[in-house]
Parts: C-alpha cells; sequence; structure tokens
C-alpha cells in the first residue's frame, strides 16, 4: 500500500520535473516571422539600381527557360547587398515580382539561407567561426576580443550602429584557423592581437588587409614548404602515349 | 559542404537504393570496382612533386589563364574531346578515381550512368562547391588558386556524359573564390576553351557559377539542385536519382570540385598512372587539410593509403607536444567518428583502411586533438552545428539531434547519469538511417564514436560531478 504510494508520487514527480520540449525552430538564432519596423516595412519602396538592373538581367540569362526561379539566391543576395547588407521585406517583394512568384515563395527561401539577414545590420559583419576546428585552436579568446572591442553581443549591432557580430558555423578555412569573416573577406590565423588591430582598423573606416595573419600566404605549412619545392611541370610532361598520337 | 553528405556508409541501407550494395566491407570479400590491376606497394607516400595534381595549390604561381597553360592545363584538351566518351568514361575507370566530397563513389561508373539513350531532354553536370564540412578547406585552395583545372574539368566531364552546361554550385561565404573562378571562366570564354566550340572540338558547352547563401545541408546532392531551382535547400527522396531526374528535372550529375579537378589530368597522364598510387581500390591522389592541434596545419596533397601518422608528421609538423600528447583524431571531417591514439599509430589513409578502423575517409579533413582537449566538448560543438544546419524536413534529424545537443551539453559538465549514455547510443541508432539524407548519419556518427571509445572519460566526469553537487537531477530520474 505504502510502496505503491510511494511509486505513485515519484511517478507525478516524474512527469512534473521534465522540462518542456521545443522544437527546434524554437531555439533558432534568428526570427522567422516578419514584424514590421520603421525600418523595414512593405511600405518601404525598392527599387534595383541601375547598375544592378544589368545585374539581373545577367543572372537571370543564367537558367533555362521556365526555370528562371533559379536566379532567386542571386537576386535575393545581389538585393541584400544593395540595402547595406541586410534584406528589407520590400526587397522580398521586389525579387518575387521579378520572378513572377509568390511572395510566399521568397519568405521560404530567405529564411531558410544564414546570409539573409532579415534585420538592420553594422557596415561591419563580423562574423566568427567557433565550429571545433577553430575552437581547438582558440576561438573563444578570438570571440570575446571582438564582443570586448566592438561592444557588441553576438547576435545584436553594437551602439555606434558600425559593427554586428555573429558567431557561425564553419567558414571552410579550418587550417587556417581560427578564423573571422569581415563582410566578404576572410582574416585567418588569428591571435587576439590581430583580432582587435582589425577591429580598431575597421573603427576608423580602414580596410585591414585579408587573409592569414601568420606570415604565411594561404595554406601551406608555416616555416617551410614540405612539398611543391620544385617548379611546376610544363605542358605536355607525363602525357600518355595514346594522346600523342 | 563538400558532398560528405553522400556518402556510403557501412552496412548496405535499402533506401539508398543503388549506393547500397556498392558499400564497402572490409571483411567480407572485396566488393568489386573498376581498375586495372595496379602495381602491388607496400610503401605509400611521399609523393613526388612532378607527380602532384595541383602544382599551385599554395598559390605561388600566377593563377590565371597564363599561368595555368604555363603548367600544363589545357594542353591536348581538344584531342581528348575529340577521343570521345567511352574512351573519357573508361580511363576514369582504369583510374579507379573514387568522388572525393566523401562518398567515395567510384567517378567513371558515375559518368557512365548519363549515357542512357537520350530522350531529348539536356544533361547537366552538376559541380558541388558547397565546402562546409567542419575541418574541410580544400575545394577553397583550388578554386582560388587553380579554377583552371576545375573549368578543363567542367569541360572534360561534361563531354563524357554528354551535359550541356554545367553549373557550380559554391558557397555564398566564398566571395573571393567565387570571383577568381568567375574570372577563369570569363578568360576560358574569351579564348574559346569553352562556350560554342569549345577548344575547337564542334562540342558546345557553358558553364554558370551559382553562388549559395550559407547551407551546410546545400552540399548534399539533391539539397544542392533544390537549391540552383530557387527553392529551400531540402533534399528529396531517391529514387528517383538525379541521373534520372535532377537540375530542372534534366539528367544530372553531381560531383565534387576535387573529383572534376583532377579529371584532365588523369585524361593527359592516363588512368593507369593515376592508378600506381596508393593501394587497390582506393588509387590515386588526394588532398589532405590537417587542422587542430598540430605545429603547422597545413593542406597538402598526398598519395592515398600513405599512414596517417607519416603525413601528420612529414607535413603538419607533427602534434603539439610530440606524438604521445596525442589524444584522438577526426580523419575525414567532422561526420565521421573519431578514433584514439592507439589507432591512430598504424592507420591508412584511404577508403577501406578507416572503414576497418570504424570510420571514414569522407573528405580527408583530419582535425587533431591533443590531450588539453575537452574531448567531449569539442564534439559537443559539432552536435551543436548539425543542429544548427539540419533542414527540419525529417523528424528523427530534426528532434533526434537537438535532443543528442542538449545531453550532450551536459555530459560536458556530467550533470548526467550513466545510463543516458546507452540513451545517448539509442538515440543516435534511431537517427541513423532513418532520414531522406545523410545528414543525420553524420550527427549520430561522431557521437557513436565518442561513446565507442571515451566512454570511460564520460562516466569518470559523471562520477566527478556528483561528488562535487550530489547526485544529478538526471540520476534521480532515471
Amino acid at each position: 500500500m505504502l510502496s505503491s504510494l510511494r511509486t505513485g508520487v515519484q511517478g507525478l514527480w516524474r512527469i512534473s520535473s521534465r522540462s518542456i520540449q521545443t522544437t527546434a525552430s524554437r531555439q533558432h538564432d534568428s526570427l522567422f516571422v516578419h514584424r514590421d519596423t520603421p525600418e523595414d516595412n512593405p511600405s518601404i519602396p525598392f527599387e534595383f539600381s541601375q547598375a544592378n538592373q544589368k545585374r539581373v538581367e545577367a543572372l537571370l540569362a543564367i537558367y533555362p527557360e521556365g526555370h528562371k526561379r533559379g536566379a532567386m539566391i542571386p537576386l535575393l543576395d545581389l538585393a541584400q547587398r544593395q540595402s547595406g547588407g541586410w534584406l528589407p521585406i520590400s526587397a522580398m517583394h521586389k525579387v518575387a515580382e521579378i520572378l513572377n512568384l509568390p511572395k510566399m515563395r521568397v519568405y521560404e527561401v530567405a529564411t531558410f539561407y544564414t546570409m539573409f539577414i532579415r534585420r538592420p545590420i553594422g557596415k561591419y559583419h563580423v562574423q566568427v567561426c567557433t565550429t571545433t576546428p577553430c575552437w581547438l585552436r582558440g576561438s573563444d579568446a578570438i570571440l570575446n576580443a571582438i564582443k570586448q572591442e566592438t561592444n557588441c553581443e553576438v547576435g545584436g549591432n553594437s551602439a555606434c550602429g558600425k559593427f554586428s557580430v555573429s558567431e557561425v558555423e564553419c567558414l571552410g578555412a579550418c587550417v587556417n584557423a581560427p578564423m573571422i569573416q569581415v563582410n566578404d573577406d576572410y582574416y585567418e590565423d588569428l591571435s587576439v592581437e590581430d583580432t582587435k588591430e582589425i577591429i580598431s582598423k575597421l573603427k576608423k573606416d580602414e580596410k585591414p588587409k585579408p587573409g592569414p595573419r601568420s606570415g604565411r600566404f594561404a595554406s601551406e605549412p608555416l616555416g617551410g614548404l614540405t612539398s611543391l619545392t620544385e617548379e611546376p611541370t610544363g605542358p605536355g610532361f607525363g602525357v600518355q602515349d595514346a594522346l600523342k598520337a | 559542404m563538400a558532398g560528405a553528405l553522400t556518402r556510403v556508409i557501412q552496412g548496405t541501407k535499402p533506401h539508398l537504393g543503388i549506393i547500397g550494395p556498392l558499400a564497402i566491407n572490409v571483411n567480407n570479400v572485396p566488393v568489386r570496382f573498376q581498375q586495372t590491376q595496379a602495381p602491388s606497394k607496400d610503401k605509400y607516400g611521399p609523393l613526388a612533386d612532378s607527380d602532384r595534381v595541383f602544382t599551385n595549390l599554395y598559390g605561388r604561381h600566377e593563377w590565371r589563364l597564363k599561368g595555368a597553360l604555363a603548367r600544363g592545363d589545357w594542353y591536348l584538351t581538344k584531342e581528348i574531346l575529340l577521343k570521345g566518351t567511352d574512351w573519357i568514361v573508361n580511363e576514369m575507370k582504369t583510374s579507379g578515381l573514387r568522388g572525393r566530397g566523401g562518398a567515395g563513389f567510384p567517378t567513371g561508373m558515375k559518368w557512365s550512368f548519363m549515357n542512357k539513350p537520350s530522350d531529348g531532354r539536356p544533361k547537366y553536370l552538376v559541380v558541388n562547391a558547397d565546402e562546409g564540412e567542419p575541418g574541410t578547406c580544400k575545394d577553397r585552395e583550388i578554386m582560388r588558386h587553380d579554377p583552371h583545372k576545375l573549368v578543363e574539368g567542367c569541360l572534360i566531364a561534361g563531354r563524357a556524359m554528354g551535359a550541356q552546361a554545367a553549373y557550380i554550385y559554391i558557397r555564398g561565404e566564398f566571395y573571393n573564390e567565387a570571383s577568381n573562378l568567375q574570372v577563369a571562366i570569363a578568360e576560358a570564354y574569351q579564348a574559346g576553351l569553352i562556350g560554342k566550340n569549345s577548344c575547337g572540338s564542334g562540342y558546345d558547352f557553358d558553364i554558370f557559377v551559382h553562388r549559395g547563401a550559407g547551407a551546410y545541408i546545400c552540399g548534399e546532392e539533391t539539397a544542392l539542385i533544390e537549391s540552383i531551382e530557387g527553392k529551400q535547400g531540402k533534399p528529396r527522396l531517391k529514387p528517383p536519382f538525379p541521373a534520372d531526374v535532377g537540375l530542372f528535372g534534366c539528367p544530372t550529375t553531381v560531383n565534387n570540385v576535387e573529383t572534376i579537378a583532377v579529371a584532365p589530368t588523369i585524361c593527359r597522364r592516363g588512368g593507369k598512372w593515376f592508378a600506381s598510387f596508393g593501394r587497390q581500390r582506393n588509387s590515386g591522389t588526394k588532398l589532405f587539410n590537417i587542422s587542430g592541434h598540430v605545429n603547422t596545419p597545413c593542406t597538402v596533397e598526398e598519395e592515398m593509403s600513405i599512414p596517417l601518422k607519416e603525413l601528420i608528421e612529414r607535413h603538419a609538423g607533427g602534434v603539439t607536444g610530440g606524438w604521445d600528447n596525442l589524444l584522438a583524431i577526426i580523419p575525414g571531417g567532422s561526420s565521421t567518428p573519431l578514433i584514439p591514439k592507439n589507432v591512430c599509430e598504424t592507420v591508412l589513409m584511404d577508403f577501406d583502411g578507416l572503414v576497418a578502423a570504424q570510420t571514414s575517409l569522407g573528405t580527408a579533413a583530419i582535425i587533431v586533438m591533443d590531450k588539453s582537449t575537452d574531448i567531449v566538448k569539442a564534439i559537443a560543438r559539432l552536435i551543436m552545428f548539425y543542429k544548427h544546419e539540419s533542414c527540419g524536413q525529417c523528424t528523427p534529424c530534426r528532434e533526434g539531434v537537438s535532443w543528442m545537443n542538449k545531453i550532450i551539453y551536459r555530459f560536458v559538465d556530467g550533470n548526467a547519469s550513466p545510463k543516458e549514455i546507452d540513451m545517448l547510443w539509442e538515440i543516435s541508432k534511431q537517427i541513423e538511417g532513418h532520414t531522406i539524407c545523410a545528414l543525420g548519419d553524420g550527427a549520430a556518427w561522431p557521437v557513436q564514436g565518442l561513446i565507442r571509445h571515451f566512454r570511460p572519460e564520460l562516466e569518470r566526469r559523471m562520477q566527478e560531478y556528483s561528488a562535487a553537487h550530489g547526485p544529478s537531477k538526471a540520476e534521480r530520474l532515471y
């Protein structure tokens, strides 16, 4: 009798002490839905600039007739570049109009891909890679240095409006870890000092030199090549007999 | 990511269709791969400089057309094209080249699927340059320092499958790499190497660059196709395979950048030359990325089947603090299970050697971790990556990876019950093989590798935690 009561109570406690399970979308790092704000609402007009109009045509020409929708991602990217690094809802509407698609089809794409940013961001979008290969080589210290120097939290904008900081997944420069991406450029092989220098240059609107900071040119081993020390072979080297005839 | 998602896994997966029966099982009779008899060798690597395919890997020479011509690219391309489809496919089969994006599917066979009788639809070649698998950065070096190898490869591969155009899907973050590639394509058009009557061979071929927008899942071939079509990058069910219904509903082949970029050199120097490197069924040369706790992290081209230890000591300056300071290595990009030090001593870096060590070659991205590493945190960070990158289409992956992420982050502090280790194992087994694409598998394997080799470490943390804080909540519950 007593033991059954105990199991019952335990069972109840067991149910009640579980946390509520939420789906992945609830934990996502950006909001999926659009909220009208003074900076971003459908009544702000958006037009592609003259130069970009030409680019739009060139992009559309890549895709076969009847599949012009393929140009969606390039067009959204173009619109984002024109709008200063983020994608207003009116730009999405413009793309939908160009591609002759329901707006929903554009929203779907714009929310799926992480490079489309649907909130106003700073002039310099600092993206810090913190995935394992970078983390092993000290990306945490780099991230902290950036947060400190820009006075900006991850996923937010700095008070001066110049910086936005994001923590991103692998950027594909793992042998040059740790690394950050500022707008389109990679800064690799960073130390905390290098990071501070990059941020201070950006504060003065100077362009820091992209690429590795450790003194190497690209992804070769630092301090002496272990391969490709000879001059590359020229045309015709080692060509098989079947082709020579 | 570099197609590592389309991975051939150990054992067969019925819904992978044609890939299934080809899965490699080293314990049984080796599965047939088309290759001529390679001379038997027992020592692999180092590779001589004259045998390297990517002679401008480090960007020390001119990457534009002039430099490419001086290094022997675009040499006798017309003759190769005129040899025709069967000859090119046969050279690829002879070379024994297996896809470099992770799955290791024989390239010659893949191309031959495209040569069915035409039904009037155009055919497409799609190059997967959506490199994003943590640890992998080989395609980036090709695209920014040797883009003409890729452009020429597209032409030859396109000819081999009768494609009318190639789309190169490059990840959006690689802006500078995409512009180098675009310059190379423009140069090739201007020189008449591609476009109408490419190289004067009478064959018309176009190459387009399509930049992605930041989604690891688009490295999966069908997700990549969806993405080029301007949709969300959500993988399609197979069959129909892309070779039947692919890009814009037409027959399509998706290949990794490295696979395509080595094709011209194979055709020029002969499949037999390529097959002379590495063990049988694992032939060729390969780009290896060595990152993490090594003295000089680098990308290097080496012979397949080179011992892992030699590769690290020769090119990456050894593990920081010496070989004895090694804890574990992830040998093929984030989705492959890790291997502890005693396995690393002897393992050979090729498809069969790593499958025998219960892991996989993947994209040959070696992540080295020394004894200072919090190994649980390292794997937990990978699971967070997969949680972030899951497209949300299949429930086991969407929900399961989130669960794994929650559980494994508790393991980092030890705030968990030892029974949960088995629970985590079971979740990973429930994800594996129950999703449309292989992202779920890729998320499950690192966890399985961790449990397989570091269970005592997990248990030790839990004991420490309960000694310091009393039994964890999970321990009271389960």
